[in-house]
């Protein structure tokens, strides 16, 4: 039951399956991403209150999500590589961290952008979007630090027990439209209930995030791919490979 | 929704264009960098490999 | 003979406060640099006293996070460059007990000393007298807080060339909703309101911190002397 654990713990596997998965993560996000951008740009109706405007959050939001969700990924994916040990975690965590910073600076800069016609302002300093800010002064650490060590174990170590510490950031980020009186909508997708959005907007919205998040699995397998040759350099099966 | 309405988003299109742009370039750069990446790590680990064979040489 | 956590402790803690105090410069060092810090502000924003008093909270959290992310590098680095810190790690006492040890040292001489002057600093910015005691207990929370925060950062970038930048990257991040409820409870007692609610959420920031930082920080010094 455990072989396919164990198989992720091993370099070469991790290569080739991440190779085999990119090109159909990419397809699949290609076409999701398509349909979410024409049917939420064009067939969406303007929304009531924000006119068309409201169209923004179909970036916006998974864009959001995506940084959050990547943090956790990078935090997850560092604390087992810190507690099994397993160098492929550490290189998930290393190669998710760029990509997940991408999306939290996409987040806030279209979140400033959706403010300035919404809320007559480009920022505030309410406590969702100070804690994204946060999070992506977070990232900048893990990454800095990380390079930081002339051991890239050690290095990895060290950026894996900060991402840590950091993702307590993260339930913060979420429930702060709850917790405190925020400037920013509350949850419409992300709750328990049905969710309070009409269908002929939730659609689009949904393949988005569908879209952005294989597009995301799609770069993470590519970097991955990076950062195993990276640290397995010197390896037996690096050298058998680049020969043939 | 006409097509210059399409454009003008309801007055709103300064704030909605620069959004989606900026959503492409993300995800191009995520591309981009991701590529470059592989490519590079590639490349060093061919010049270790030839190294390791003229050291043995 | 072996030695019990309690007494390892205090024997950290008196080497720490003994070795200090031979250095008083360094000692003074930070709150030198906390009271020019503070100066700087009315300076170069404005002398005018209800202005200041309308920034004193903000401009007394900074300075108090800066003056001690100053003096945060220096927990480990000396015992780190001489080989005591290995010493110490090899010792059988746990780690844990002298990071603890080493920390509540760090803040007793800089946290704590920055909360003594502060009432003379805060008498520069206008602050009200009656203002006092909540902003002393709340900056000796927050600075508590901060020593447990920077021991994390200090753990983590020990031996590190420009670890002191990257310490400060590190820290400020993880301490920002920190300064945002320290500086509040402040505001709110100049202002005359009632400070209950940010000096609640300060202690609980502190109490979370002060049960988990040091196991952070432990692990984080083991990564560094592995």
């Amino acid at each position: 039951m455990w072989t396919w654990f164990y198989r992720l713990a091993s370099p070469p596997y991790v290569y080739r399956t991440a190779a085999a998965f990119a090109p159909w993560f990419l397809l699949i996000a290609g076409i999701a991403i398509a349909y979410g951008v024409i049917d939420g740009l064009v067939f969406a109706p303007p929304d009531y209150q924000q006119g068309n405007a409201f169209r923004i959050i179909y970036v916006h939001a998974p864009a959001g999500w995506l940084s959050m969700f990547g943090y956790t990924l990078m935090a997850v994916a560092g604390a087992i590589g810190l507690i099994w040990r397993i160098k492929m975690a550490h290189a998930v965590s290393a190669a998710v961290a760029p990509i997940g910073a991408s999306f939290t600076v996409l987040g806030l800069v279209t979140g400033s952008l959706w403010g300035r016609p919404m809320w007559g302002t480009y920022w505030a300093w309410d406590p969702r979007l100070t804690s994204e800010l946060i999070l992506l002064f977070l990232y900048f650490g893990v990454m800095s630090l990380r390079a930081a060590f002339e051991d890239p174990a050690r290095g990895d170590r060290a950026a894996a027990l900060l991402a840590i510490v950091g993702v307590v950031n993260v339930p913060i980020i979420h429930f702060s439209v709850q917790w405190w009186n925020s400037l920013h909508q509350g949850a419409t997708v992300m709750k328990f209930e049905k969710s309070s959005m009409p269908g002929s907007m939730l659609w689009p919205l949904l393949a988005m995030f569908l879209g952005f998040m294989l597009f995301f699995g799609a770069m993470l397998c590519m970097r991955l791919r990076g950062e195993v040759l990276n640290r397995e350099r010197q390896s037996s099966w690096v050298r058998e490979m680049l020969r043939a | 929704m006409t097509v210059d309405g399409f454009f003008a988003m309801g007055g709103y299109a300064r704030y909605v264009w620069p959004c989606y742009a900026l959503a492409i370039s993300v995800l191009l750069w995520n591309l981009w960098s991701a590529r470059r990446y592989h490519a590079q790590a590639l490349k060093r680990a061919q010049r270790a490999l030839a190294m390791a064979g003229s050291e043995r040489s | 003979m072996s030695v019990g956590a309690g007494s390892a402790m205090s024997l950290v803690l008196r080497r720490e406060l003994t070795l200090s105090f031979r250095r008083p410069d360094q000692l003074l060092q930070p709150l030198v640099f906390f009271l020019i810090v503070t100066t700087l502000f009315p300076l170069a924003l404005s002398p005018e006293l209800s202005l200041l008093r309308d920034m004193a909270p903000g401009v007394l959290w900074v300075a108090a996070l800066l003056a001690s992310l100053l003096s945060m590098e220096g927990l480990f680095k000396s015992d780190a460059e001489d080989g005591t810190l290995e010493q110490l790690a090899l010792s059988g006492q746990s780690l844990g007990v002298i990071v603890i040890a080493k920390t509540l040292a760090h803040w007793l001489v800089s946290g704590a000393a920055l909360v003594v002057i502060s009432p003379l600093v805060a008498t520069g910015l206008a602050v009200p007298i009656e203002a006092f005691p909540i902003m002393m207990l709340s900056l000796a929370m927050g600075t508590l807080t901060l020593s447990w925060l920077g021991a994390i950062g200090a753990g983590l970038t020990v031996g590190l060339r420009r670890g002191s930048v990257l310490l400060s990257l590190i820290v400020l991040p993880l301490a920002m909703p920190l300064l945002i409820f320290g500086a509040n409870a402040t505001d709110r007692a100049i202002g005359g309101e009632t400070a209950a609610g940010a000096l609640y959420f300060l202690a609980a920031l502190c109490v979370f911190t002060t049960s988990l930082a040091p196991l952070a920080a432990t692990a984080a010094l083991r990564i560094t002397l592995e």
